[in-house]
Order: structure tokens, then C-alpha cells, then sequence
């Protein structure tokens, strides 16, 4: 570990503690207990400080002491956080963020930042009370009367602190804000003489008395980047002679040496000592040592339930340890390459499959190779979880919009999320971000409407935004909705006329109007606001999901609301497929869209058409060989998939039927990426290639095929 | 940075530490100090231009007067610069560089002033 890389982690651990933060200050303006997200604020803010401290950041420090100061008060049930003084927290910890920011930059906080610094800290010292208002050495744990007792600190740093880019000296700044360093020395008695001297070792150690309320976690906290290497003993106030005398043997100098320092700090009188000592070579001389503790109890030094109590909570510091280590850091680059080594894994387990299956008998080679696909199957359904994040994250990042953007507008509009917890790749919350902050950005600007036209409509005065995530069959939905004004179809249809979208006599449904809204060119604010209206529109957010390979669609009721609803896939590197050929190429769908499969003829409806009749229900169907011009004869006896793609069925009759197949899915070269109905590539066991078909864009396609020619009216968005 | 120049005190050689004594610069001030030491009698260092030190700067410090112990010869650091003197107050070593016992008898109120205690008589 070198320097850059410990404050790297304390960035990207100050990012996740500021969001903690953010997240606690936005539960509290809902109703509930405050005690939970006001104690997650104040830990976050300490360690926060705390790490600053270690890596000697003041300014951090500076600015998040009063902060925590604040905070403490409000634990402490002495100041309400509310109204005004959560704004001011908001402030705050978005000034912490810019902080964190700079330092990540490498930059020197700007005069313009420092300026709003002193500026929060300024609003915030009505809050501090009396005496508290100057962010000095100041035990933040120690509330007004609280008894302040002695500590004793005895550490001997690693040789390799140093190194490390630790700073003893920012331990000893640092502890100064805990509590009060009564007294101090510094031991260099380790220091080796002449040349042997390697001046990048650190011979340090520290004997300290320190007046503080903080508590023993606390202190111990301070020294959490060097505590592994380095020995700390922490003996606490009104501790026994027996806890000094431990102490003592436990360190590597001499024990008169030690001795001497501890009377000098006032631990222990120099009779107290003696004795001391004298007993420890009295045991040091019996035969079986006793363990300590032990001897404490037979010595009637400590009673039998403290040192219980003791074990207990050695024992709870341990599974704290574990529980710490449950969670760990992979880069997501790691990530991504493990999950195509597997997709690699994949294919190659298939060839192996397809190639024992040729060779036919060959000594249970087949039940060998099913095996390892069987195992390889498990290894990619792990590797895919691994990459599968919780949705709660994003929609939580949309409070803070939410509250901030009602405000600004003079809306009430409260944020409901349902389904925080459904997974989906990482990759795809990425992506999904920027389309998500647009619609909601639109329900709230066009979406709900003010409060005294909700108020003249009858409605709550509060607007209420829905953000909702569920899984179904293989795809992730979600759902952004309001209970506002719903969308306006004449105005929609008259921008699109007005725009050339649409000609004034098409006949249009609803439906159609109101995908209007995605057509590239088209906005209908009437105003251009702060928000939306910035020339992106919703176009853009249809590409983007249709890159995601997902698709949007749109309820709405006039003075009701409005629902969009994406349907995303779980992932994008790995599907379950169903092969089918074509004039001897493979094609694949995905399975989970595919709901049965059939003979053409008996179920044919109208050729003329292209409909089949499906056990009464009259759905399209479109031939593969016609949608990409395959040359040659179809075969007698034609097949058909039925897949479904939403709310729509539609046929794709195929020559035959191959059956399922996982595979990796390669993303198109660029030639092709114009080609419609396709959506990938991947490679069959036997090295072939085979073309993954776009069943979103397949059902569209065979559904404007039997389509009324009126609907043709609309511009089409690709051809 | 560390920059050490040649300069001198009421009349005696000495040398003028200046920029910072930290990590980065300890392997070169404990070659170029240590040798300065075994030249002479008696090292003087002038601290007043050093703008930064840390716990290692200090620990080179804390080295190089014990080597001066060892040869029976003479260090004294005077005109301590605020960085200095924060440093030592810190880490309540000035006891260490004033003579030769390791805990300062006047270290116990832990709230001395130990930048001008600094002197070896």
C-alpha cells in the first residue's frame, strides 16, 4: 500500500459515506424514527473527519468538525433537525463532496469554495450553542458535563508506517481533537546506531495520556491504517495496576523504562510500581504460567463477571472482523473479464459437446463433456450474479432530484420506490441513468402539475412520483409514473403535424399519438425550463434503451397520469438461446421469448396476409428467408416460433427447428449494424457463426407488415 | 525539498537547513549530516529555514544526536523555525535534543514551550 492508493480508498469510502449521509438526510424529511438516520449521519461525518485527519487533510477536518458538532447536538436531542437545518446539512455535505472532489483532482480547494465553506460553518454555528462554536480540539463524543477520564495510549508503529505514507504526527494532531493529550513521549530507544540506521524505518513509539470522553472504538479508530503492523495498547481510565503491569510486559523495552514513563504520566506511583514488578517476577519465576486472566481472578483483582464481559467483547470485536471482510472491492474491469473468459468457457464447453456427441460411444465421453456443461453453466450464472448490482442505488440518487427540483419549481411532489432490491448487470444501471433522469425530469416538470391547479382538479396538493423496478421473464421492468396531468394528445398530435412528423389527415390511435413523443425533433414545453426542454428529448431516451436492447412504452390518462415502462434484458453478454435454421445458417433466439413452437401449415390463418390462427387467436407471422432475402426454395414443411415480445405475439417460420443453446452474445461489426432484425453474433460449438435475431424489432416488423396502410401514415424511425 | 548550505554561527561553522526535512528527503540528510558530524567537532544546524518535518525528519534528528553521543561530540540545533517548534511540541521530543537523559524532568506538565529549551550546554 503506498500513499496514493490509501487515499484513494478513503475517497471512494468518503463518496460512499457521504451518500449514507445523503440518503439519512432525505429519509428524515419522511416521517419516522430520526434516531437511525441521524446516527448514520453523525458516523458518517466522523469517519469522515477522522481519516481526514489522518492523511493531514485540515481543510476536511476544519469543515466537517462543525459539522459532526452539529450533528452531536442533534443527538443529543439538544437542537431538532428540521426544516431549515436540513437544507443547511444538504449544503453542507455537498460542500464535503467538492471537498472530496478536489482532493480526488489533486487540486487546491478554490477561494470561491472556501468562501462557501465559511459560509455553511457560519449558518451552522446558531447551532453549535454557546462555547462550541469554534471548531478547537474538542471531544465530539463528549457531551456538555460528561465525565472526562484518562486514557493511556502506548504504541510502537511498524517499521514500515513510513513507507506507507502514514504520518505519526497527523495520530497525535488527530487524537488532540479527541480529548486533551495530557501527557506525551516519544521513544526512539529502538534506533539502531551508525550506518545500520535506515532512516525510512520508523523506530517510533508513543506513550500518551489523553483526557477523553471518546470512547475506547473511537480512539482505536485512529489508528486503523496502521493498526496491523504496528502495537497498540489502549488501557482505559481508573484501570487496575494489573492492566499497567500487562502493559508493560507486553512492550518490547525494559521494564524500568516503561515503569519510569508510566509514573512520569501519572498512571501508577512509583510504590504501586515496585510492587508491581516485583510480583511479575515472582510469577515469571512459577512453573505453568497462568494465563492472565486467571490470575486476575484468583487474585481477587477482578471479579468473575468482568472479565465474562470482557471475553464477550473480544469476542463481538472479532465478529465485527469477519462481518468487514464479507464484503470486498473487485474492479469492475476484473469483472468484465472474468464474465468473458466464462463466455469463452461457454463456447468452447459447447464444442466440446458437440464433438463428443460426433464421435459417438466414446466411453462415456458424452456424460463427461455434459458434466462440465452442466458445472460451466453454474460458473457463468455465478459469474453473471457477480456483475448484478440493486437497483435502490440509482432510484435513491433521485430524492435528492426529486426534492431539490419540486422546490425549485414550486411543486410538492413526494418520491415512492418500490423494488429496490431487483438485480440487474451493472452495465445496464450505468446506461440506464441518463434515460431514467430524463423522465423523471419530465413527469416532474411536465408531469405533475402545480399545486394550485392540483388543488382546482380536486387532487392532493402533494403530486406523488413512482419509481418501480420487478423482474419479469427474463427481463427487468421499470417503471417511472406520476399522478399528474397526463399527457395532452391534441397538443401532441398538433406539435407533430405542425413539426412534419405526421401529415395533418393521418388517422391516427391513440397509441400512435402518444408515441409521437419519441419521435427525434419533437418537445412540447411550452416553456423551456432549467430542466427539460434542453433540445434533448425523448428520442434520445428511446435510443438509449434501445441500445440496452430494451424497449419503452407509455400509459397515459388524461388528468390521471402517466406511466413509461421500460422492459430491459437481466444482461447483455450471456443468453439462453433457441437456434433455428434458415437455408442451412443458424439463427437464435432468445429463449425466454419464445413461447411455443409449431408446424406452419395446419395453422395457417391467410398467406396472403401472413396469419396464423393460434388456437383462435389470429397473430402475424413473417418468413426469415424473406425478411433477409434468402434466395432458394422453401422447404415442404415450413415451422413457426411463436415469440413474444411486451404485449405483442407475432410467427417467424423458419426451415427447422435446432433446439436450445446458450451462447455469448458478439456484438455486430459495423457493416452491420444498420441490418434490422439482428441484434448480435456468436459463434456455434462447431465454429460456425450463427446471427442473433432482434425480437423486438422482428415483431414490430411483422406487425406493420398485416397492418392497416393508414398506419404506415407515420414516419417510420428506421427502415 | 531539503537544501542544505554552509553558513555560520557566532563565528563557528554551521549548517542552514532549509525546505523540508520529511520521508523524501531523510536517506540524503542522514548521509550528508552524519558525514558533516564526523568531520567536526561540533555540528551546528540551523533550522530556522525549514518549513516542514516530520516524524521521520524528526527520528534523523533524534539519530544524528545520538551518533554525536557516541563520538563524544557536540550537536545543537538553535534558531528552530514554527514548524520546527510544532513538531517538537507534538511529539515532546525537545528533551531528547537538550541533554542526554531520555525523559525531560519538565516534560510532565505536557504543555512546555520546548522550542527555546533546545540547548546543549
Amino acid at each position: 500500500m503506498d500513499l496514493d492508493a490509501a487515499r484513494q480508498t478513503y475517497i471512494i469510502e468518503a463518496r460512499e459515506l457521504l451518500e449514507a449521509m445523503e440518503e439519512a438526510l432525505l429519509a428524515l424529511e419522511e416521517a419516522g424514527d430520526p434516531t437511525e438516520p441521524v446516527n448514520a449521519m453523525f458516523r458518517a461525518v466522523h469517519t469522515i473527519k477522522g481519516s481526514a485527519g489522518l492523511f493531514g487533510l485540515d481543510g476536511i477536518v476544519h469543515f466537517a468538525h462543525t459539522v459532526e458538532s452539529v450533528l452531536d447536538r442533534v443527538r443529543g436531542h439538544q437542537v431538532a433537525l428540521e426544516g431549515e437545518l436540513i437544507g443547511l446539512m444538504l449544503e453542507a455535505h455537498d460542500h464535503l463532496g467538492g471537498l472530496i472532489a478536489d482532493l480526488q483532482a489533486d487540486q487546491p480547494e478554490s477561494p470561491a469554495s472556501r468562501l462557501q465553506g465559511e459560509q455553511i460553518l457560519a449558518r451552522l454555528a446558531p447551532h453549535l450553542g454557546g462555547g462550541l462554536t469554534k471548531a478547537a480540539p474538542q471531544a465530539p463524543e463528549a457531551p456538555e458535563g460528561a465525565v472526562r477520564e484518562g486514557w493511556h495510549l502506548s504504541i510502537r508503529f511498524g517499521r514500515d508506517v513510513f513507507r506507507n505514507g502514514m504520518d505519526p504526527l497527523s495520530f497525535v494532531r488527530f487524537l488532540g481533537t479527541l480529548g486533551r493529550i495530557t501527557h506525551l513521549t516519544s521513544i526512539f530507544s529502538s534506533l539502531p546506531q551508525r550506518e545500520a540506521f535506515e532512516p525510512e524505518d520508523c523506530h517510533l513509539g508513543l506513550e500518551i495520556e489523553l483526557d477523553t470522553a471518546a470512547s475506547r472504538a473511537a480512539i482505536e479508530d485512529v489508528f486503523e491504517f496502521v493498526r496491523e503492523d504496528s502495537l497498540i495498547q489502549l488501557v482505559p481510565p481508573n484501570a487496575l495496576v494489573e492492566d499497567y503491569l500487562r502493559l508493560i510486559r507486553a512492550l518490547p523495552e525494559e521494564e524500568r523504562f516503561l515503569g519510569e514513563i508510566l509514573v512520569a504520566g501519572g498512571c501508577l506511583t512509583a510504590h504501586e510500581l515496585s510492587q508491581a514488578l516485583a510480583v511479575q517476577k515472582q510469577e515469571a519465576r512459577q512453573e505453568g504460567a497462568r494465563l492472565l486472566g486467571t490470575i486476575l481472578i484468583e487474585d481477587n483483582a477482578v471479579p468473575p463477571p468482568v472479565v465474562a464481559a470482557a471475553l464477550d467483547k473480544q469476542k463481538k470485536a472479532a465478529e465485527r472482523q469477519t462481518q468487514e471482510l464479507r464484503v470486498i472491492k473487485v474492479s469492475a474491469d476484473k469483472l468484465d473479464r472474468l464474465v468473458d473468459l466464462v463466455g469463452e468457457l461457454v463456447i468452447a464447453g459447447a464444442t466440446a459437446h458437440a464433438r463428443a456427441a460426433a464421435a459417438q460411444g466414446g466411453g462415456g465421453l458424452l456424460e463427461a463433456t455434459q458434466t462440465v456443461n452442466k458445472l460451466v453453466e453454474e460458473i457463468r450464472d455465478n459469474a453473471l450474479s457477480l456483475r448484478m448490482v440493486q437497483i435502490g442505488e440509482t432510484f435513491n440518487r433521485f430524492r435528492r432530484i426529486v426534492r431539490d427540483v419540486s422546490k425549485e419549481l414550486g411543486k410538492a411532489i413526494e418520491l415512492e420506490i418500490h423494488g429496490a432490491e431487483t438485480e440487474l448487470d451493472k452495465t445496464i444501471v450505468e446506461k440506464l441513468s441518463d434515460p431514467l433522469m430524463h423522465i423523471v425530469r419530465n413527469a416532474i416538470d411536465h408531469g405533475i402539475e402545480p399545486v394550485d391547479v392540483r388543488q382546482a382538479r380536486g387532487k392532493p396538493e402533494s403530486g406523488t412520483l413512482f419509481l418501480q423496478a420487478s423482474h419479469e421473464a427474463g427481463s427487468i421492468i421499470i417503471e417511472v409514473s406520476d399522478d399528474g396531468g397526463g399527457l395532452n394528445k391534441d397538443r401532441i398530435l398538433a406539435k407533430a403535424i405542425e413539426r412534419g412528423l405526421v401529415r395533418a389527415d393521418a388517422e391516427l390511435t391513440d397509441n400512435e399519438i402518444i408515441n409521437l413523443i419519441f419521435e427525434p425533433g419533437f418537445s412540447t414545453a411550452d416553456a423551456v425550463s432549467n430542466l427539460s426542454g434542453r433540445g434533448v428529448g425523448m428520442d434520445v431516451v428511446r435510443r438509449n434503451i434501445d441500445e440496452l436492447r430494451g424497449t419503452i412504452e407509455v400509459e397515459t390518462a388524461p388528468g390521471q397520469g402517466t406511466t413509461m415502462r421500460m422492459r430491459l434484458p437481466l444482461t447483455l453478454a450471456i443468453i439462453d438461446g433457441f437456434r433455428v435454421e434458415v437455408a442451412g445458417a443458424s439463427y437464435v433466439a432468445p429463449l425466454d421469448v419464445v413461447i411455443e413452437c409449431l408446424d406452419l401449415a395446419p395453422f395457417l390463418e391467410s398467406e396472403e396476409n401472413h396469419l396464423i390462427n393460434l388456437r383462435g387467436e389470429v397473430l402475424p407471422f413473417l418468413r426469415l428467408r424473406e425478411v433477409f432475402r434468402i434466395p432458394g426454395e422453401r422447404p415442404r414443411r415450413e415451422r413457426v416460433v411463436v415469440i413474444q415480445h411486451g404485449e405483442l405475439r407475432a410467427g417467424i417460420v423458419v426451415d427447422r427447428l435446432m433446439g436450445e443453446f446458450q451462447t455469448v452474445i458478439k456484438p455486430l461489426g459495423r457493416l452491420f449494424r444498420g441490418a434490422r432484425g439482428l441484434g448480435g453474433s456468436t459463434i456455434l460449438g462447431t465454429g460456425e457463426v450463427a446471427l442473433i435475431l432482434d425480437v423486438a424489432q422482428l415483431v414490430q416488423l411483422a406487425a406493420e407488415g398485416t397492418a392497416a396502410p393508414s398506419r404506415r401514415a407515420l414516419a417510420a424511425p428506421t427502415h | 525539498m531539503l537544501r542544505i548550505e554552509a553558513t555560520s554561527h557566532e563565528g563557528e561553522p554551521a549548517l542552514l537547513l532549509q525546505g523540508e526535512l520529511d520521508i523524501y528527503a531523510v536517506l540524503e540528510a542522514r548521509d550528508r549530516l552524519g558525514h558533516a558530524l564526523h568531520e567536526r567537532e561540533a555540528l551546528l544546524l540551523n533550522l530556522s529555514g525549514l518549513e516542514g518535518l516530520d516524524t521521520a525528519g524528526v527520528q534523523v534528528l533524534v539519530w544524528l544526536k545520538g551518533e554525536a553521543a557516541r563520538l563524544g561530540k557536540t550537536l545543537l540545533l538553535f534558531a528552530h523555525s514554527p514548524a520546527v517548534v510544532e513538531v517538537f511540541d507534538l511529539l515532546q521530543v525537545a528533551g531528547l535534543f537538550g541533554d542526554t537523559i531520555l525523559i525531560a524532568p519538565d516534560a510532565h506538565d505536557g504543555q512546555g514551550q520546548p522550542g527555546h529549551r533546545v540547548s546543549t550546554s
